[in-house]
């Protein structure tokens, strides 16, 4: 995870570092589990103001798992592969299992180090997904 | 194209721009959000902090009595810069605070139904504090359109201000279409109808020289952190028996002339309004940046930032797969340039740009629905130039969005 930014070192390091590697881009220009499940058990939408990136989530639980998971929404390339990445992670997961997804997790699927403000977009997903599952238990 | 820049000289008083960004010099093109601040600036507030750091009035001793000199000079300063009279400039927080201010007090004795007029450009500043106060107290806001190029429609304009219109808030320059708004005439139009006219000057005050005898308007608000001074500080300018009518906003210590259990009596402007102890070093900071725009003269500025603007206009045309936005003769735009690469997020080609070592702004620019109603867009780009900006700047600019085209297009 990015640390805090130390000003004295702003500019050094990471600089062979790319942010959009080819798997983030891939998974923005084809976007998995991409659409809406008109019925189903949880839908969420969150925003993210700073970028406006829109994610919302579509989860139908069967016996306690995400048997079948969607996302819908628009925005930056970190925020969509984000989302991509993580309803391939959600799916066939039970609730408990859900509710324990960590930030840190989502920012390792991603496999880059994001600042303070980008990891916004990054966890915008995560976010949806909580807030989603706030109440289920 | 054929590009004359006056030399100003002065990138060395700018110690932040000797800093590397990702192992590359910083290119600062986000100057719209906030300016960088010259070592004279940084000094003034040091010094005050290092030899003679104490509260302003009251103090009956030698620091306290420099200290507020020294205050009471920055709003000297502040005043002689837009040709006001230093009892007719408040200090705020930002042009934020400013419009707050007016938002509340200027709305304390309207009526129900009566109209407030403001553009359809404006900042979320100019527009979220009189939402709120038309919704206490039952006035009508109304908006002036924007036209497809970027310009208000000056018709409509003279259509909605009627009678019932008390006041007309408008943005000299806006943030995000780069549009220089004819304000004096509007604030004219506004005048014929009995209304007041306010100015927010956050964009034009580092660009245009200004004078308010002259644009005769009846309030004007910029900030201090967009004009090379420091955060933490704005301006409020208002016609001195404006001001003295006006109802009080922030009150308490320093406003005052008396105060018994039972009421308080107020000071006259600019004190009424400048409650609690005031940013003292950044009022300094003010007047040391002040004195430095005047130094380099304000209509060299103008010229500089307006060819460096319409090179980097040219530049950005020639890109293939760019939408520009706002008006397209830099003379009737102020230093700024939204943009956007169709296909690619303005977050995303901040990011590459950021790389590169290029700041640029992206997102609504608190502009929300003028991106989302006129440009329908879910963001933009923004490239914003100051006097320390360089051609070859707005050169790598150019390199670094063919980069981000050609990772997002042909990765």
């Amino acid at each position: 995870m990015a640390e805090t930014l130390d000003p004295n070192h702003l500019g050094s390091g990471k600089e062979d570092e790319e942010l959009y590697r080819e798997n983030i881009l891939d998974h923005y220009r084809n976007p998995r589990n991409f659409g809406k499940i008109q019925q189903c058990s949880l839908q969420q939408k969150e925003t993210n103001p700073t970028c406006g990136d829109e994610i919302e989530l579509f989860i139908n639980l069967q016996q306690g798992k995400a048997a079948e998971v969607k996302f819908f929404g628009r925005g930056c390339a970190i925020s969509q592969a984000a989302a991509s990445m993580l309803t391939e992670h959600m799916k066939g997961k039970p609730i408990e299992e859900l509710q324990k997804i960590s930030p840190d997790e989502v920012l390792a699927m991603l496999g880059i180090q994001l600042g303070f403000i980008r990891k916004r977009c990054g966890l915008l997903c995560l976010k949806t997904l909580q807030k989603g599952l706030q109440g289920e238990t | 194209m054929k590009l004359q820049l006056l030399n100003l000289d002065v990138k060395k008083d700018f110690p932040i721009l000797q800093k590397k960004v990702h192992g590359k010099p910083l290119a600062y093109l986000d100057n719209a959000a906030s300016s960088l601040t010259p070592e004279q600036v940084i000094e003034a507030m040091n010094q005050y902090y290092r030899e003679y750091r104490s509260n302003v009035h009251r103090g009956i001793y030698q620091f306290s009595e420099l200290a507020t000199e020294k205050y009471e000079q920055a709003h000297t300063a502040a005043a002689r810069f837009i040709n006001a009279r230093p009892e007719e400039v408040i200090f705020t927080r930002n042009t934020t605070e400013s419009l707050n201010l007016l938002a509340y007090s200027l709305t304390r004795n309207l009526q129900p139904g009566d109209e407030v007029i403001l553009t359809e450009m404006e900042h979320h500043s100019n527009l979220v504090p009189w939402q709120l106060a038309a919704k206490e107290k039952e006035l009508v806001v109304k908006y002036i359109k924007v036209t497809e190029e970027g310009k208000l429609d000056l018709q409509h304009a003279a259509g909605i201000i009627s009678k019932k219109t008390k006041i007309v808030s408008l943005v000299h320059i806006s943030n995000l279409l780069g549009t220089i708004n004819p304000v004096k005439e509007i604030a004219a139009l506004a005048h014929q109808r009995a209304a007041l006219c306010i100015i927010d000057a956050a964009q034009s005050i580092s660009h245009v020289p200004i004078d308010v005898q002259q644009l005769d308007c009846d309030f004007l608000a910029f900030s201090a952190h967009k004009t090379l001074g420091p955060t933490g500080i704005g301006i409020l300018y208002g016609k001195k028996h404006l001001l003295q009518q006006l109802p009080v906003f922030l009150t308490g210590g320093g406003t005052i002339t008396e105060v018994t259990y039972q009421g308080t009596q107020f000071q006259e402007p600019p004190v009424k309004f400048e409650a609690g102890t005031p940013a003292i070093a950044e009022a300094i900071g003010l007047a040391a940046a002040i004195q430095y725009l005047q130094d380099i003269g304000m209509s060299n500025i103008h010229e500089y930032t307006t060819s460096l603007t319409e090179y980097a206009l040219q530049k950005l045309s020639s890109l293939n797969n760019i939408e520009i936005y706002g008006p397209r003769n830099s003379e009737e735009r102020g230093p700024l340039i939204s943009f956007n690469l169709p296909g690619i997020h303005p977050h995303d080609v901040a990011a590459i740009l950021d790389e590169e070592g290029i700041a640029i702004r992206a997102g609504h620019m608190c502009c929300m629905p003028l991106v989302k109603n006129h440009l329908k867009q879910q963001g933009v780009c923004r490239a914003s130039f100051s006097i320390y900006n360089t051609p070859e700047e707005i050169d790598r600019l150019v390199a670094a969005l063919q980069k981000a085209q050609e990772v997002f297009h042909h990765g």
